[in-house]
C-alpha cells in the first residue's frame, strides 16, 4: 500500500467511506510528510491540532454515514485565504501578526464539506510573482529537479507553496488563487492539476485582494477528478461578494465521462510565440493529436488581440492592486514602523509601507499608482480596459463559432532555476504569464494538466480554456487529455 | 400643480472700491442618508455611539472584506432625486477615490464620479412671498462617509473613530445659480426642508448630517447673464471652494468674507487663485487649505468589487408613487384651500410635522383662524418652551376644539387663550375646561341686559358723556365684561350697550 499521503482525493475519499482508513491516519501521514519537508518551505504555518480535531470530527461523521464531499480529506490552504484565528499574511511582512477573526467563504465551504486543514501555504507576496521568490517566508523549492542536477528550481507562483505541497504529497490537495496564472503556471511546473474557474464562481470574500476584477480561487490537485471534487465544494454564490454569480453548481465529477467525441477544440495561432522552446511546441502538437484521437474536432482559430493581453494585464492588475493595498497603512493591524521623534502621519505611512512591502509589491503599487494618475489614466488604464474588452470579444467570437475549448501551452518553459531571474528585467518574469493572463482578462475558466516531460525530466503542462460557466465540460476535456497523456511521473524524494 | 408664481430675486450687489460686483455661487451639499445600516456594510449608523462600536470588518477594511450595496440607501437616493424633480439614472456605477487618511481605512472612498445615480433636477429657493430663485441641480451621487480623526485628546497621539466610516452620503451638486449669501443659506434651508419631507436625511447640521461646500466667485454685473446664455464659464470669475460648513450663519458669513476678499484682489489688479479654503468662524475669515497645484490626485477608477448599479423603471415609479406631498405643493395647496397668505403657508409648511398638525387643527374650522392659532399661539409657546412640534403637549385635535369653541361663540378669543394655556399645561380637554371653569361665554341677552342696566344705573355721569360722545360706549362694554368675569359675548354686550344708551 502506498503512503496514505500519496493518495488522491478520490481514492482517499473512497477508502475512508469504505472504512479502510481513518481521517486521523490520513491526516497524521500528511503531518509526518510535511514535518519532513522543511527544505521545500511549502508550509509557512502548520495547524496540526486543528487538523487532528477536524479529522476526528470527520471520522465521527463518516462512522455515522454522514460524510459530505470532502469529509476527512487533508488539504493545505494558500496564505492568501483568511482563516479564523490562524496567521494569514499573504506572504507579506506588512501583515505580521495578523490573525483574522473571520473565515473566508471558500475555506468555510471546504470545512463545511468536511475537509481537514493542515496549515497555510507559502506564496509570492500578495500573490505578485511567478517564481515564489517574493514571499516574506522565503522561496519555495520545487520538489522536481532536473535529471542529474541538484539545482533548486522554482515551483512557479504565486501559488507555489500549494503546487509544491501537492506535488510532494504533503497534502492531498490545496487551494490556490489565480489572478494572471497563479494556479495554472505552478501546476504546470510541478506536474499537478490546477483550475481557475470562471470569474464569479468562487467567492472572493475573505481572500486577500490582489486585483479584484481578475482574482479567482481554485483547487490544485493531483488529478482532474480531484479538481472536479474540490472545485465543486469551493464554488457557489455568496451574497457577501457582489461579483459572485448566482448560478447553480453542477456535479462536476459526474460530468467526467472522458467522452469528448464531437467536441470542437480550437488551437489559437497567436499562442505560437517567437522563441518558444521546441519542447513546448512539440507538447502542444502532442496534445492536439491526443484530443483528436479521443474524438474531438480540432480547428485552427485566431484570437487576434492576444499580443496586447500581457501589457493590458500589467496595467490593470497593478492599478487595482495599488488601490487594494492602500489599506495596509499600519493604522489598524499588521506591521507599523517605529517612528522617530516628530514623525507624523505621512512618515508613518511611508516607513510602514517601505518596511512592510517587498520590492515586487512596491514596484506594482508604483506602476498602478502611475497608470491611474491624472493625465495618464486614459493612455494606460482606460486603454487597457478597452483592450480587455477586445480580448473578451475574441473569445466570444470563437465560442460563437462552435469552439468548446481552446488548447494552449501552459507556460513558455519548464520550471526554471530559483534565482535565475534575479537580475533579469521584471518584464522577463512577467512573460511567464503570457499564456494564462488572457483567461483572467476574459473571466474564463482555464485548467492546466500535466501532459509530458522535458528532456531533463521536468513536467510540462497544457492549458485548456473553456466557455464561461462550463467548468464541467472543461474538466471533462481535461480528463480526456489527462487520460491520453498518461502522466504518472512523481518527483524523486530528495528533501 | 404649482399654482404660485414667482419672480427671481435681484442678485446681491457688493460695491467695491472701483465698481459694483455680483456673486456667483454653486454648492455641494453632503447629506447623510437616513438608513439604519451603512452603505456597504451591515453596521449601524446610530449617532453618538461609543467610539468604534459601529464598525464591521468591512468598515475597518480588514483584508479580504468586500462591499455589498445597501438597497435602502439606493432607494433613499432615488427618492431624493425624485423629490428634486431630477432625472433618475437606471444605470450608475461606483468609483474609487483614492487617498490616504487614518479615518479612511480602505485608503479609498467608494463614490460615483463617472456615472451618478441622479442627474439634473431643480430646487425652487423661496426668498420672500412671490420671490424665489430656481437653482438647477447638476447631479446627486452616493458615496461613503469617512470616520473621524481626533487630534486634540493627547499631545503625541491621534485617535480615530470609525463609527461614521461607511455611512451613506448623498452629494447634491448645484449649478452656479445662487447669487448671494442669503440665497445660499435659503438654498440649504430649502434643500434641508425637502430632504426632511422625504425622510431621506434628518438634516441635523450640528451632528454633521448636512454639510455644505460652497464655490464662490465674483463678476461684474452682466457677466452672469452672458454665462447663462452661453453656459460658458469663462464669463465668470475664478472660484474658490469653502469646505465643510455646517451652519447657515457661517455659510453666509464665509461667502460674504470670501466675496470681499476676491473683490479686493481683483480691484488691486491681482488674480484670484483657484483653491480650497476653510472658514474660521472665530476669526470670521477664510484661509487657504490647499491650492489647485496641491490638489490631491484621487486616481479615480471604477470599483472592481462592485457591479454597475442597475435599477428598474418600475421600482423608480413605485417610489415616485409613494412620495409625500412636497413643500412647494403643500404651500400652494394651503394658499388655495385654506385661503392663507403665502407667508403663513410658508411658515406652516416649513416642517412636514407642523403642516400636518395645522391640517388637523384646520379640519372643520376656518383655515385662517386655525393658522393664526397655530402660528401665533402654538408656535410662540413652543418656541418659548424650546419644544419641538413632535413633542407638542397639546394634540392637534384639542387645539382644533379650541378654535371650534371660538367659532361657535362659546368662548371669546381672549378666554380661548386661557383655555389654551390650561390645555397646554394640564393636558385637559378644552370643552371640559370651559365647562368646569365656567368659562363659557354668556350669550343669554337677559343676563347681559341686567348687567348693562346695573352699570348704567350706577354711572349716570358717564351715561351723559357717552350720549355726547358715542366713542365712550366702549367704557360701558368694558365694565360689563368685568362684571361678567369676561364671559359675556362681547358682540352681544356691544349691541345691548348701544341700544340702552340710545346711540
Amino acid at each position: 500500500m502506498t503512503d496514505l499521503n500519496a493518495f488522491t482525493l478520490a481514492d482517499a475519499r473512497d477508502r475512508l467511506r469504505a472504512g479502510d482508513i481513518t481521517s486521523v491516519e490520513l491526516t497524521e501521514a500528511c503531518l509526518n510528510a510535511l514535518e519532513g519537508a522543511g527544505a521545500l518551505n511549502a508550509f509557512v504555518h502548520k495547524t496540526p491540532e486543528k487538523a487532528l480535531s477536524q479529522a476526528k470530527a470527520a471520522d465521527a461523521r463518516i462512522a455515522e454515514g454522514d460524510a459530505p464531499a470532502m469529509c476527512g480529506l487533508p488539504v493545505g490552504i494558500k496564505d492568501l485565504f483568511c482563516t479564523m484565528g490562524v496567521p494569514s499574511q499573504a506572504g507579506s511582512a506588512i501583515l505580521n501578526g495578523f490573525r483574522p477573526e473571520y473565515e473566508s467563504t471558500v475555506t468555510q465551504k471546504l470545512f463545511d464539506a468536511g475537509a481537514v486543514m493542515l496549515g497555510k501555504l507559502n506564496m509570492d507576496e500578495f500573490a505578485m510573482g511567478s517564481s515564489n521568490e517574493t514571499s516574506v517566508y522565503g522561496k519555495v523549492v520545487n520538489p522536481w529537479r532536473r535529471a542529474d542536477d541538484t539545482a533548486e528550481l522554482t515551483p512557479g507562483g504565486s501559488s507555489g507553496g500549494s503546487a509544491a505541497a501537492v506535488a510532494a504529497d504533503l497534502c492531498l490537495a490545496a487551494t490556490g488563487t489565480d489572478t494572471g496564472g497563479s494556479i495554472r503556471q505552478p501546476a504546470a511546473f510541478t506536474g499537478t492539476v490546477g483550475i481557475k474557474p470562471t470569474y464569479g464562481r468562487c467567492s472572493r470574500w475573505g481572500i486577500v485582494a490582489f486585483a479584484s476584477s481578475l482574482d479567482q480561487a481554485g483547487p490544485m490537485t493531483k488529478t482532474v477528478r480531484d479538481a472536479a471534487i474540490m472545485l465543486e465544494v469551493m464554488c457557489g454564490y455568496d451574497p457577501k461578494d457582489s461579483t459572485s454569480a448566482d448560478i447553480p453548481v453542477p456535479d462536476f465529477e459526474a460530468m467526467l465521462t472522458g467522452d469528448i467525441r464531437g467536441k470542437t477544440i480550437g488551437i489559437p495561432r497567436e499562442y505560437r510565440m517567437e522563441g518558444m522552446p521546441e519542447e513546448i511546441e512539440t507538447l502542444w502538437s502532442e496534445g492536439r493529436r491526443m484530443l483528436e484521437e479521443a474524438g474531438a474536432k480540432i480547428v485552427d482559430i485566431s484570437l487576434p488581440h492576444t499580443k496586447y493581453a500581457l501589457p493590458a494585464y500589467y496595467v490593470i492588475a497593478p492599478a487595482e492592486a495599488s488601490s487594494n493595498l492602500a489599506r495596509y497603512d499600519g493604522v489598524r493591524y499588521g506591521h507599523r514602523a517605529t517612528l522617530a521623534q516628530g514623525d507624523g502621519i505621512t512618515e508613518m505611512y511611508e516607513k510602514t509601507r517601505a518596511e512592510g512591502f517587498g520590492p515586487e509589491v512596491q514596484r506594482r503599487v508604483m506602476v498602478g499608482t502611475y497608470v491611474l494618475s491624472a493625465g495618464f489614466y486614459d493612455a494606460y488604464y482606460n486603454r487597457a480596459r478597452k483592450v480587455r474588452t477586445l480580448i473578451k470579444r475574441d473569445f466570444d467570437d470563437v465560442f460563437a463559432q462552435g469552439v468548446d475549448a481552446i488548447l494552449t501551452p501552459a507556460t513558455p518553459s519548464a520550471a526554471f532555476g530559483l534565482g535565475e531571474m534575479n537580475d533579469a528585467d521584471p518584464v522577463k518574469m512577467y512573460l511567464n504569464d503570457v499564456f494564462t493572463v488572457t483567461v483572467n482578462l476574459a473571466g474564463l475558466p482555464g485548467i492546466t494538466v500535466p501532459a509530458g516531460q522535458d528532456s531533463q525530466g521536468l513536467p510540462l503542462g497544457l492549458q485548456l480554456i473553456g466557455r464561461p460557466w462550463e467548468e464541467g465540460d472543461l474538466l471533462n476535456c481535461a480528463h480526456a487529455l489527462e487520460a491520453a497523456a498518461g502522466f504518472v511521473a512523481k518527483p524523486e524524494k530528495w528533501w | 400643480m404649482l399654482d404660485l408664481t414667482y419672480d427671481p430675486p435681484k442678485p446681491k450687489v457688493i460695491a467695491g472700491a472701483k465698481h459694483d460686483w455680483e456673486l456667483v455661487i454653486g454648492m455641494e451639499v453632503h447629506a447623510q442618508v437616513r438608513s439604519r445600516a451603512k452603505l456597504f456594510s451591515g453596521a449601524s449608523t446610530q449617532f453618538g455611539a461609543e467610539p468604534n462600536s459601529n464598525v464591521s470588518f468591512v468598515d475597518a477594511a480588514m483584508p479580504g472584506m468586500l462591499p455589498v450595496i445597501n438597497e435602502f440607501c439606493v432607494e433613499q437616493a432615488v427618492r431624493t432625486g425624485l423629490g428634486l424633480k431630477a432625472q433618475i439614472n437606471l444605470w450608475s456605477a461606483f468609483d474609487r477615490k483614492n487617498y490616504f487618511y487614518p479615518d479612511l481605512p480602505q485608503g479609498y472612498q467608494i463614490s460615483q464620479l463617472y456615472h451618478p445615480i441622479v442627474g439634473e433636477g431643480e430646487i425652487l429657493v423661496d426668498m420672500a412671498p412671490g420671490v424665489a430663485r430656481k437653482v438647477r441641480i447638476e447631479r446627486i451621487h452616493i458615496e461613503q462617509d469617512a470616520g473621524k480623526s481626533i487630534h486634540d485628546m493627547d499631545p503625541n497621539m491621534s485617535f480615530v473613530d470609525l463609527n461614521r466610516t461607511g455611512v451613506a452620503l448623498m452629494e447634491i451638486v448645484s449649478r452656479p445659480d445662487i447669487r448671494g449669501p442669503e440665497e445660499a443659506a435659503a438654498y440649504v434651508t430649502k434643500l434641508r426642508q425637502i430632504l426632511r419631507y422625504l425622510g431621506t436625511c434628518d438634516g441635523n447640521m450640528q451632528n454633521g448630517s448636512l454639510r455644505a461646500d460652497v464655490n464662490v466667485s465674483v463678476c461684474r454685473p452682466g457677466a452672469y447673464e452672458r454665462y447663462m446664455e452661453t453656459q460658458d464659464f469663462s464669463h465668470l470669475g475664478t472660484r474658490c471652494e469653502i469646505k465643510n460648513m455646517n451652519s447657515m450663519r457661517f455659510i453666509q458669513q464665509a461667502i460674504d468674507y470670501e466675496a470681499k476678499r476676491q473683490i479686493a484682489i481683483v480691484e488691486a489688479g491681482g488674480e484670484v487663485v483657484q483653491e480650497t479654503r476653510l472658514y474660521d468662524p472665530d476669526k470670521g475669515e477664510t484661509r487657504s487649505m490647499r491650492s489647485k497645484e496641491e490638489a490631491h490626485d484621487y486616481r479615480y477608477f471604477p470599483d472592481p468589487d462592485l457591479l454597475p448599479l442597475e435599477i428598474e423603471q418600475a421600482w423608480v415609479d413605485a417610489i415616485k408613487a409613494a412620495l409625500p406631498e412636497l413643500p412647494d405643493e403643500k404651500k400652494a395647496r394651503f394658499v388655495k384651500d385654506f385661503g392663507l397668505s403665502e407667508y403663513d403657508a410658508s411658515v406652516l409648511t416649513a416642517e412636514a410635522e407642523a403642516a400636518g398638525y395645522f391640517e388637523k387643527v384646520a379640519a372643520g374650522n376656518d383655515g385662517k383662524l386655525a393658522a393664526n392659532w397655530v402660528i401665533n399661539e402654538l408656535f410662540g409657546r413652543l418656541k418659548k418652551d424650546e419644544c419641538d412640534i413632535t413633542d407638542c403637549p397639546i394634540p392637534a385635535d384639542r387645539l382644533g376644539q379650541i378654535v371650534k369653541l371660538i367659532t361657535k361663540g362659546d368662548i371669546s378669543g381672549k378666554i380661548a387663550k386661557d383655555v389654551f394655556d390650561i390645555a397646554y399645561t394640564s393636558g385637559r380637554e378644552p370643552e371640559e375646561i370651559v365647562e368646569t371653569e365656567g368659562m363659557k361665554q354668556v350669550t343669554d341677552t337677559g343676563a347681559i341686559e341686567a348687567a348693562v342696566d346695573e352699570v348704567i344705573a350706577a354711572n349716570p355721569a358717564q351715561v351723559e358723556k357717552a350720549r355726547q360722545n358715542p366713542k365712550l360706549a366702549g367704557w360701558f362694554v368694558g365694565q360689563v365684561m368685568k362684571a361678567t368675569g369676561g364671559k359675556a359675548n362681547p358682540k352681544a354686550v356691544n349691541e345691548i350697550v348701544s341700544a340702552k344708551l340710545g346711540l
